[in-house]
Parts: structure tokens; sequence; C-alpha cells
């Protein structure tokens, strides 16, 4: 009877060396550590995060600050724009009080503006990210998993999907909607254009990420362990969640956090088409708007939201960038 | 490849009538009253009444999608409005014009945008993705990919309207752009479009030297690579014919989509730089309710793109030995 105490001695060896240094780590983990390491990515998570706390915090910055975004300051305040509606102070305004200087015509606070408007781009992308990113995982499951018939006519819908002229169709059809929800003379109200702006940019972004997945999905199903699960009986439900999807979320964390400026540019580029937020609401996208208009006499109100935007993005596709680099270290870029 | 072809240009009909399908019978079927819709923002009663009954809306709505579809093949009478000859996208009440004379006129200026564009971002990105490929981790690399991460990250709406500040009217280096038919007078196109294509080529190029940058680095560590090499070839020659040529196929890809895109309207461009073209026209058609001119631009859009899948997908054969096409 020898042998149990020597597996319980090579028991204690493993455990002896696992506590002087080789520690167990989950996948979750050794990312974490990995994505510690990177400097990049740890300066532009800060940013993404400090984006999201402006957002968060609007109204707690608009106390401190003293100003909201609606009051129009420069219309009821003599002596801060001209008789053409351009802030008279250098610079667009910008002044101890006004710290973006003012908005052209109207006098609203450029600050609060842009502060406000973070919470628009950033409530629609993130909403129309979460349905994009949900409904792609379904339709890649699906696709990927039933293969045959089902396989062949979402392939085919993606393919629709993909061919449809995105930037076109939603200025074109939103109109549409509309016409359909509110009668011809009465205004939108703002939560049903940004539930209309939600839903047409995930109606368009889902097949991109459903392809993706259900190539992985494809390479997975006759892996060994799906079907070991297979074979021991396992639901349908079972295989999906249980083996498929764990192996699924790295790259749908990635093509997520890249899927979310992309949405907030694409939110923004429509509402710099007129098919955005209206007046009342602060959104990046009609600043631009107005500043194109105004580009001319006043500069600054174009530079605040666009530098404002591209340090968003930049910080935010540096994050992807990095997400990717501490799931995959294979991969160099 | 023949028959390939045959097949690849009978799915894109397919797709393309499906997409005309799903086009119209969402901007057709869902709106309460698509006559409306088609009249214009200010609509005289009885312009209303000509497009209801032009439009055939009291019939059953495939009997429209089809007199629609047909109008495109044998062109299409337009009661009192006149007639609208052979490819026939519809007619519009708000212009009082058949949509394809339109979309005719406004051509020109989204395709001598995208051409010229094109041109400078795929050369300009190939070649910096080349050099960087080359010069891994050297300092002129990071300048590539600091550069491409900025550029694929500025908006156009930004950017463009910086430089026309700038460069048209602070410096005054380009002149305010302009669309100059090129028959008319070439200086004055080359010049009226520049500052749009370099705009455009900014934003654009970044991607091309990623890709190429990745791609080359892959191949250039492939065998057939290091057997060309070792054959004794010159470095030129191994990096342009050997290594490019298998780098090429993701970059076709990319340009196949990106061109789809533009010529099928480049709104955001054309918008920022005050060009009137197809991007511009479908803007506008919204802003004036001009139902039938915006279904047009949707599949003029969604062909450019379909028929772009196409020729990209019949061009990796040509670049790619490795690609059999069945």
């Amino acid at each position: 009877m020898t042998t149990p105490t020597s597996t319980e001695d090579a028991i204690d060896a493993t455990s002896v060396t696992e506590t002087s240094g080789a520690v167990g780590r989950s996948p979750g983990q050794l990312m974490w550590m990995r994505f510690k390491r990177d400097r990049t990515g740890v300066i532009s998570a800060i940013i993404v995060i400090f984006f999201f706390l402006v957002a968060l915090l609007a109204p707690v910055i608009s106390m401190v600050y003293g100003k909201d975004p609606y009051t129009l300051y420069g219309q009821d305040m003599p002596g801060l724009l001209n008789d053409y509606g351009y802030p008279i102070q250098p610079n667009g305004g910008i002044s101890s009080e006004f710290w973006f200087g003012l908005e052209p015509s109207l006098g609203r606070d450029v600050f609060m503006q842009l502060v406000y408007g973070i919470r628009t781009s950033l409530g629609i992308a993130v909403a129309a990210t979460l349905i994009t990113t949900t409904l792609g995982i379904v339709v890649g499951i699906v696709a990927g998993y039933a293969g045959g018939k089902t396989d062949y006519f979402v392939g085919r819908l993606i393919d629709l999907t993909l061919s449809f002229p995105q930037t076109i169709f939603i200025i074109a059809f939103t109109p549409v909607v509309e016409s359909l929800l509110v009668p011809a003379d009465e205004e939108t109200p703002v939560w049903l254009r940004a539930v209309t702006l939600t839903i047409m940019l995930s109606a368009f972004g889902w097949a991109g990420l459903a392809r993706l997945l259900r190539g992985y999905v494809l390479s997975m199903r006759e892996r060994e362990y799906v079907e070991a699960a297979r074979v021991t009986g396992a639901s349908p439900g079972r295989i999906v969640f249980k083996e498929l999807l764990p192996n699924l979320w790295t790259p749908i964390l990635i093509q997520s956090t890249l899927l979310l400026p992309a949405m907030v540019t694409a939110e923004a580029g429509l509402s710099f088409l007129g098919v955005g937020m209206g007046e009342l609401v602060p959104d990046w996208g009609r600043m631009f708007l107005r500043a194109t208009q105004v580009y001319q006499n006043d500069i600054t109100y174009l530079i605040f939201p666009g530098v404002a935007l591209l340090i968003f993005v930049v910080a935010f596709n540096l994050l992807g960038d990095s997400v990717r680099d501490a799931f995959d270290p294979k991969i160099k870029r | 490849m023949l028959r390939f072809l045959t097949r690849r240009v009978l799915g894109a009909l397919v797709i393309l009538l499906i997409i005309s399908a799903v086009t119209f019978f969402l901007f057709y079927a869902i709106p309460a009253d698509p006559a409306r819709l088609a009249c214009g923002k200010v609509c005289p009663p009885e312009t209303l009444e000509q497009a209801r009954q032009n439009l055939g809306i009291d019939k059953p709505l495939m009997v429209q999608f089809v007199s629609w579809l047909a109008g495109i093949f044998v062109g299409r009478d337009y009661g009192g409005l006149g007639h609208c000859p052979a490819p026939c996208l519809g007619f519009s009440f708000v212009n009082r014009a058949p949509v394809f004379e339109t979309i005719i006129d406004r051509m020109p200026v989204t395709i001598a945008l995208t051409i010229g564009a094109a041109v400078i971002f795929l050369i300009f990105g190939v070649a910096t993705g080349i050099v960087a490929a080359l010069r891994q981790g050297k300092p002129l690399d990071k300048i590539a990919s600091v550069s491409s991460l900025i550029g694929a990250s500025v908006q156009i709406y930004f950017v463009g309207t910086l430089a026309m500040y700038f460069f048209v009217y602070q410096m005054q280096v380009f002149r305010q752009p302009k669309y100059i038919p090129i028959t008319e007078d070439p200086v004055g196109w080359f010049s009226g479009l520049l500052l749009p294509w370099l705009v455009l080529a900014l934003i654009f190029t970044a991607n091309y030297t990623r890709i190429t940058r990745s791609t080359m680095v892959e191949n250039l560590n492939e065998d057939y690579v290091r057997t060309a090499r070792a054959k004794g070839m010159s470095g030129r020659s191994v990096v342009l014919r050997f290594a490019l040529r298998g780098a090429l196929t993701p970059v076709i890809t990319i340009f196949g989509v990106d061109l789809g895109t533009l010529i099928g309207g480049a709104i955001i461009t054309e918008t920022t730089f005050g060009l009137q073209g197809i991007g511009r026209l479908a803007v506008r058609a919204v802003d004036y309710s001009d139902l039938p001119t915006l279904m047009a631009t949707v599949l003029l859009a969604a062909g450019a793109i379909v028929v772009m899948n196409v020729i990209v997908d019949s061009l990796y054969a040509v670049i790619d030995p490795r690609v059999r096409l069945s």
C-alpha cells in the first residue's frame, strides 16, 4: 500500500511548486495582468472612463460650474454676442465665466453643451452597441451551430444587410419611420428620435459581428469538447452557453470595444447630416453641423467638439487594441 | 472563370432585386400616405393628386412594385407630367423631372471625387504600408502607425472644415472646392477637387497603411518569399512581385468596399465641401421629402456596393494564384 502515499507526495510537491511562483491563473486574470503592464492601454482606459464619468456626472458638473446647457446666456446678457450673433470676446468668447466660449447666435455655453452632449452620444452609442452585440451573438451562433439551410439563409441575410448603403438608408428612412409614428403637424419627441437612431444603427451594425462569430462557431462545432458534450447528452442550450459562448467572449469583447467609438461617430455623423437629435438636446453631431455653418467667423466653436471627439475615438481605439493584445498576445500588430 | 462570373453576376442581380423590393416596400408600405411623402414639403393639392395617380397608390402594393420595376426597363408614362424614358427610376414630383436625369447630372461629381481620392489613398496607403513593413520597429514605422491611428479616428466634418478654414480662407493656398466638368476646364476641375481629395485621402490612407503593413509582414515570412530570396532574386522584385502580390488580397477587399460606399454617395464629404453629388442629392431629397429621388439614390448606392463586390471577387483570382474560383 505505498501507492496512495506516493500520490499524496506528488500532490504535495505540486502544491509546493505552485506556491513558489507558478500560481494557477484564469484567462481573465492573465488578461488583466497583461493589460496592466500595457501603459498605452491603461492611459486610454483612464481617458475613456473619464468621458463616461463626465457623462454620468453632467448635472454635478453643471452645478459646480454654475451654468446649464439650455440657457441662452448670449441673448439674455448684453455684451456677449455682437449684432451678427458672434461672440464679442476673441476665441469664441472664451472667458473665466464661459470656459469654452459661447455658441454663436443662440449664445449657449459651449462647455455645458459638450458635457451634456457626451451623454446623448454615449447613451445612444452604448445602447446601439449592446443591441448590436446581442443581435450579432444570437444570429452568429444560431447560424454557425445550426448549419444547413438556416446557415445559408442567415448568410444571405448578412450579405444583404452589408450591401445596404447604411448612411443613405438611415437618413432616408428616419423620416419615413417618424411619419408613421408622429402625426405630420407635431414635433418628434426627443426619446423617439433617440430610439429611432438606436434602432437604425443597430439594424445595420449586427451583420459584421454575426459573420465573424459564425465563422468561429463553425470551426468550434466539430471540436472534440463539443462532440464530447453532445455525446454525453448535453442539450443544445448547454452546448451553446457552456461550451461555445465562453470561447467567444474574447472576439465579442474586442469587437464591441471597437464598435462603440464607431457608433459614437456614426451618431455624430447622422446629427451632422440633420437626422440626429433636435435643437433642444445637446449633441456633438449638431454642434458640428452648426460649426460648419459659422466656422469662417468662429472657428473655436468647431475646435472644441472636434478635439473632444478625436481624443475620445483615439483613446477608445487604442483601448480596443490593448484589449486585443491582452487577450491574445500572439497577435502582433 | 466565365462560369464563376455568370454565377456571381446572377447572384448580384438577385441581391439588387431583393434590395429594391425591400426598399420599395419599406418606403411605400409603411408610411400612412406615401404620396404625401413623395410630393414634397410644400405640396400643392394638384401635385398630391398627380402623385397619387401616377404612383398608383390605390392599386395593390405588388402591382405598384411591378410597374415601378418595369419602368426601369421599358420606361413609364406619368400622365400629364410627361414620359420617363427607359431606365426610369421614378419621377420626382419635386423637381418635375425623371429621377434618372437628376442622377446622371450629379453622378460625375461623385465619381470624380471618388476616383481622385481613391487614386491618392490607394497608392499612398499601400506605399507607406510597404515601407512600414520593411522598416519594422524603426521610426518610420512608428510614424506610420501613429498617423494611421489618428487618420482612422478623425472625422471628415472636422478635418475637412478645419482644412477649409486654414487652407482656403486663411492662407488661400487652395481654392474653394467646386466641381467644374473636366471637359470644360481640366485645370479648374483638378484644383476645385484637390482639397476634398486630399482630406478624403488623409482619412482613408490610414486603413490601407495598416492592412498593407500587417499582411506584408506576414507575407515576407512566407516560404515562397524566402524561396524567391534564396534563388537570388533582388530585394525589390521579391517585395513587389511576390510579397506584395500576396498582400494585395485584403487591400483589394477593403478597396472594393470603400469605392462602392463612396460612389454610392460620399454624403458627409459632399456636405462638408458643398459639392453637389449623389450624397447631397439624397440629403436634399430628405429635406424636401422627395421619396422617388430618395429611393433611387438608395438603390444606386446599393448597386455600387454590389457591383464592387463582384469585381473584387473576380480580381482575387487574377491577383492571387492561390485562389481558385469555383
